[in-house]
């Protein structure tokens, strides 16, 4: 591997702030196109410096990064597709801006998980924090467990799937895009979302400004059996649909020349 | 931004002061003003006052050195002019101080006496309770007080980034539950009705050192545990009480307990075992003291938990 270095922790300059160690871990396996390292002992820069190098140069399309420790911004601005899997759980700010990889947590992530994904997967094994999936505007991310709260903020995009329950403000100011909820919802559901469409299958606290429920069609069905067969989630329970009211925020009502800005 | 963190063993003491160490330093970007700590040794029946003469970036200078030394003095006079039996007076900076005394009488009288001297601030006083805080991280912090042969049942901390405020041991967390003994509270957040409760507060006879809105939680919390609410309704009450975005973590004699605010707007982060629990602003911080994969949850808008040794 190109590169080598120390391993050393983390030191801070000073004003007290985190001084990313630049050097390029020297414990990476490359076995054909796969690679492997363990980031234990690695810096956020070092992990994040040698999963661009493997991407982006040398032709790696599938990465397992062993032991992420709650490290945070890991795997942020990935734009190639690829396959990234953390054996562990990173912390904030996970996968944020990526368009294009297939990214599997098995452990647990914290706040700000994918936000702003243009494309790509994003599976997490266990559960999540708060603002999970805040501001995506494509891709899946999917949470096998619970997330906290103001899960889809500023959504403009894609899809969410959480199979466990989420906290307050779930889809706040919502644009675009679909959250599949399995669990429960905290208050505030949807509040003053513009567009897009919420399912949740357990009991909602209550609902936000201008959220209402949605006329369920057969698009709704085959959109969730299509998401839950591709994410192999079994057969998914019964969903109550909803949408925005229109009453706060009416795409509808735009001008042609800035529906142009909202198009699907 | 802060970093808060908290940790109980429920079976035991613990090393209580090295596993802060570890979790506020882990959350050092979060803050690198101030390190505090609110540490619960076993109980004793001496009681624990932890005071200061004067601030770390104005305790030397010409002629500090004798007025330390005359206010230290006082403050030794005074507390056998109220009643109190020294045990043992020390100091690890010069500015900052531990006294063991035999003690009585009501804990309020002896503190407002204690704070008439000229600089005096003090910072906890109880059983069990020991509030260390100072200027830099927590290793600094750590190291300057010898606390990682600390061993107790629970403890707080929380590292600052002074934003509002000034880089200062009034403005430091944790702040003690003046005057109510063995307790203390670390907070992150803005709390908006700050003044209108220090008004209330003041009336019922209560005194702030600081101009920190978290001051607030702890002097809050007091009034109510004064009138015989448990830590857990007192908690619940403070959150229809307290404006603002805030997670707060307080502690005991014998407990901790966690409160968020009803948007659930700053971050806390929980593990629980049947022996340990650690709660933490991030998730890197519950790694630093548990090192292995283990499951964590944020907890809800309005969530209570009360944990107890």
């Amino acid at each position: 591997m190109p590169g080598s270095g120390s391993r050393s922790g983390i030191s801070y300059d000073a004003r007290g702030l985190v001084e990313p160690h630049a050097d390029m871990p020297d414990n990476i396996e490359v076995d054909g196109d796969r690679a492997r390292f363990d980031a234990s002992e690695l810096t956020i820069r070092q992990i994040n410096m040698a999963l661009r190098q493997l991407i982006y140069n040398d032709g790696i399309a599938d990465v397992t990064v062993l032991n992420p420790a709650s490290k945070h911004s890991l795997a942020v601005g990935i734009l190639k597709r690829c396959r990234i899997h953390f054996e562990g759980s990173p912390g904030w700010f996970a996968c944020g801006l990526i368009d294009g990889p297939e990214v599997t947590i098995n452990g647990r992530v914290g706040w700000s998980v994918a936000e702003n994904m243009m494309s790509g997967v994003v599976t997490v094994e266990r559960s999540a924090g708060s603002l999970t999936g805040a501001a995506i505007r494509g891709g899946d991310l999917i949470v096998k467990g619970d997330v906290g709260a103001r899960t889809g903020i500023d959504q403009k995009g894609g899809t969410i799937i959480v199979t466990g329950d989420v906290g307050i403000n779930t889809g706040f100011m919502m644009q675009r895009g679909r959250q599949i909820i399995c669990g429960n919802a905290g208050m505030n559901l949807g509040d003053s979302m513009y567009d897009g469409a919420i399912y949740v299958a357990g009991k909602v606290r209550s609902l936000g400004v201008d959220c209402v429920p949605g006329e369920w069609d057969d698009a709704d069905t085959e959109l969730i059996e299509r998401k839950f067969g591709i994410h192999s989630l079994g057969d998914p329970p019964e969903f109550q649909k909803f949408v925005c009211g229109k009453q706060l925020h009416n795409y509808d009502a735009l001008e042609p020349s800035e529906r142009k800005l909202v198009i699907h | 931004m802060c970093g808060i963190a908290g940790v109980i063993h429920r079976d035991g003491a613990a090393d209580v002061g090295t596993e802060l160490t570890a979790m506020l330093q882990s959350m050092k970007h979060r803050g690198p003003d101030s390190t505090g700590y609110a540490v619960y040794g076993p109980a004793d029946d001496l009681v624990v006052v932890r005071f200061v003469l004067a601030e770390p970036n104005k305790s030397t200078g010409f002629g500090m050195e004798e007025r330390l030394e005359r206010n230290r003095a006082e403050v030794e006079s005074r507390l056998a002019k109220i009643g109190a039996e020294v045990a043992t007076v020390s100091s690890d900076t010069g500015y900052a101080f531990r006294a063991t005394i035999r003690y009585g009488g009501d804990l309020k009288a002896l503190a407002d006496y204690l704070e008439d001297v000229d600089g005096c601030e003090v910072l906890s006083l109880g059983s069990s309770l020991e509030i260390i805080k100072d200027l830099g991280d927590a290793e600094t912090v750590s190291g300057q007080y010898s606390l990682g042969s600390f061993r107790g049942t629970h403890g707080i901390g929380h590292v600052r980034m002074a934003t509002e405020s000034e880089v200062d041991l009034a403005s430091a967390h944790p702040y003690w539950a003046y005057p109510f003994a063995d307790v203390a509270v670390v907070h992150n957040g803005q709390l908006t009705n700050y003044h209108q409760w220090r008004r209330r507060l003041e009336q019922h006879g209560h005194r702030f050192q600081s101009e920190c809105d978290s001051e607030i939680i702890a002097v809050y919390l007091a009034e109510y545990m004064s009138r015989g609410l448990t830590l857990e309704t007192a908690m619940k009450h403070s959150l229809d009480d307290l404006d603002g975005v805030f997670t707060y973590v307080c502690v005991t004699g014998n407990e901790l307990g966690i409160a968020k605010d009803e948007m659930a707007a700053k971050p806390l982060v929980l593990f629980e075992s049947e022996p340990l629990v650690a709660v933490a602003t991030e998730e890197v911080a519950i790694r630093a003291l548990v090192q292995r994969e283990v499951e964590t949850r944020d907890p809800y808008e309005r969530e209570v938990l009360v944990w107890q040794v």
